[in-house]
């Protein structure tokens, strides 16, 4: 009878310990399949003229498949999202955590959730259809659909991660280290300036190093708003195509497993090892400067 | 400020002896200067901050009204019921609704087994260690993969090699891998309030590990990972990048028959009538529509999860 249930036990941990490795395994998949559909393209053209080529030309004869100015235009657009999205989200976290009463904060904070909520393609669409005309009569610019109105819309899907995440840094420094600042007569703001933020430094650097990674890998608001030219971006008012839009807008013109098709997978292998080295980055960050209360200042 | 300082100094080490009353008032009055100015740049931030907060809530309301606005005129029950007429200028939007509404479920009935089962381990068998570092390191490197990613590899996996082509099970299984990191956490935070001491009575009564999570855990910690399942069904029914490839298409004039079938979806529908449809002008009313009847959707879903989430947390406490 007791051996019965331990070896019951025991199956059941070892039932629940495989199930649990099913998301490394998809993982591990995702980058297989990646690997294996876009790795062909390097037959045709060398890893540094993939990265570096200056012209996207898949369906030219003969095709240039340099990806650099699609790689510049992803990252000037997480830039410059970035600009407007961390000091809005970490701002926003401050509010919640130390000055909002707990009634305002009750009704804040379902906001930013219903903005992390909000489908992608609807924040596309918005900056289409409302900020691209908008955009184009106040700064006299041929197109709307630009690197800037992706910024922004991109930045207002990242300031939810950015927030919610800032904000669990700061609630969990210690109420000790906050009464002590306030005892020695420092006002609320120099409490928060010189002790809460450095001591929840590392919570928000991967809460902002989370939020880019999303800002980067977004499709639908690039593939909407940012224009689709690509080439290297002249101002922040030039049309550009990040990487994700390749992808999307050009997946279902590709001939299947044509050399544009190999090519649009290896893109996804870039925008892969891009998020992959924000996410490890933000994981190195969490675990070597975790915050020990009292102990990390 | 200097002369402050030093005023003070002077007065402290003259302590017992009677200090003349002018010095006073103008140690005071720096000292009051400097708290003023400490509190007026103290205000000025404070109210930075709470514009900050006020612009993210802006954001919301004004996307919502411009929907709401332009679309509402649109929404007729021929809207909501129709198929799409004349190249998908006229009729309505059903084969979408249903369409999306297969993709949110499909997804989550595969996701919410596999996710529960995934934090049962992490929240109540795993020891910190190694393997738990690399488990936790997988979930969240997986939370992190751009959608369009998982639509590349839904189309690799599931369509090509799996055979399944474009059909609403590809696109159901690459959502599913989508909000697997979601359900995970939302139950894991389920299963975190519960209280230790629910466990150590079941375990003291000498029920088993299993028999103490089936029967005392799981049931207390129900509604909340109920809640984690509705987010992770609105998270689904919202992308559109993962099913570009997999599951829906530009046009079908049947509701699906099967789940071999492809299908029409909501996010990608109105993708395609702003982008590629054949008169992108006259359509725009069809499209707010549309986005509004997502938008009810995806935030319905996700403020009832949110009330319902608020009145468990109270309870709890």
């Amino acid at each position: 009878m007791r051996n019965k249930r331990q070896s019951a036990e025991k199956l059941m941990q070892r039932i629940f310990f495989s199930i649990a490795g099913a998301s490394i395994a998809i993982l591990f998949l995702i980058m297989v399949f990646l690997f294996m559909e876009g790795l062909p393209i390097f037959g045709v053209v060398s890893v540094g003229d993939f990265l570096f080529g200056h012209y996207w030309y898949p369906t030219s004869d003969p095709p240039d498949f340099g990806i650099f100015p699609l790689i510049i235009a992803s990252v000037s657009v997480t830039a410059l999202s970035s600009v407007f999205a961390i000091p809005l989200g970490v701002m926003t976290a401050i509010y919640l955590a130390e000055l909002a009463s707990k009634r305002v904060a009750e009704i804040v904070k379902p906001t930013v959730e219903l903005l992390a909520a909000l489908p992608s393609v609807v924040i596309g669409f918005f900056g289409m259809v409302v900020v691209a005309p908008f955009l184009q009569d106040v700064f006299d610019i041929p197109t709307g659909l630009n690197l800037f109105n992706s910024a922004l819309m991109l930045a207002f899907m990242s300031i939810p991660t950015i927030c919610s995440l800032s904000e669990d840094a700061i609630y969990s420094v210690s109420p000790g280290l906050k009464e002590g600042s306030l005892a020695l007569g420092a006002t609320r703001w120099e409490t928060i300036l010189r002790v809460i933020l450095p001591a929840s430094i590392s919570g928000i650097s991967t809460a902002v190093i989370l939020g880019m990674s999303r800002a980067i890998g977004e499709t639908m608001v690039v593939l909407m708003v940012a224009g689709g030219a690509g080439m290297i971006p002249e101002s922040i008012f030039s049309p550009v195509r990040p990487l994700p839009a390749s992808i999307a807008a050009e997946m279902a013109e590709a001939p299947f497993r044509g050399d544009h098709y190999y090519a649009l997978f290896a893109i996804g292998i870039v925008l892969f090892v891009f998020t992959l080295l924000f996410n490890l980055v933000a994981d190195f960050i969490a675990h070597k400067y975790r915050q020990v209360g009292e102990a990390s200042l | 400020m200097d002369i402050t300082k030093d005023q003070y100094s002077e007065e402290h080490q003259s302590a017992g002896k009677p200090v003349k009353p002018k010095n006073i008032s103008v140690i005071q009055k720096a000292v009051e200067a400097r708290h003023r100015r400490r509190k007026l740049v103290e205000q000025v931030l404070f109210t930075t901050f709470r514009g900050a907060a006020v612009i993210n809530g802006l954001a919301l309301f004004i996307i919502i009204f411009f929907m709401l606005k332009n679309g509402l005129s649109a929404i007729t029950w021929e809207f909501l019921s129709d198929v799409p007429r004349e190249s998908m200028t006229k009729g309505g939007i059903l084969p979408c609704i249903v369409g999306t509404a297969l993709l949110g479920l499909g997804a989550i009935v595969i996701a919410l087994p596999i996710g529960v089962a995934s934090a049962i381990y992490l929240n109540e068998y795993a020891k910190p260690g190694l393997i738990l570092r690399t488990i936790r390191l997988g979930i969240n490197n997986l939370a992190g993969v751009p959608s369009v990613v998982f639509g590349l590899f839904g189309l690799a996996f599931f369509v090509t090699y799996l055979k399944m082509g474009v059909s609403l099970v590809s696109g159901c299984l690459t959502l599913a891998a989508l909000s697997l990191p979601v359900i995970i956490g939302s139950t894991e935070e389920a299963l975190k309030a519960v209280p230790d001491t629910y466990r150590e009575a079941s375990l003291g009564l000498g029920a088993t590990k299993w028999q103490t999570i089936y029967r005392v855990v799981l049931p207390a910690s129900l509604p909340g990972i109920l809640t984690g399942a509705i987010l992770g069904l609105s998270r689904a029914a919202g992308e559109t990048a993962p099913i570009m490839f997999t599951a829906a298409v530009f046009f079908t004039p049947d509701l699906p028959g099967s789940i071999f079938d492809e299908i029409m979806a909501l996010p990608y529908h109105i993708y395609v009538l702003a982008t590629a449809g054949t008169n992108i002008e006259a359509t725009r009313h069809l499209q707010y529509g549309t986005a509004l009847v997502l938008i009810a959707l995806v935030l319905g879903m996700n403020m009832a999860a949110i009330v319902w989430r608020s009145r468990i947390r109270k309870k709890l406490k």
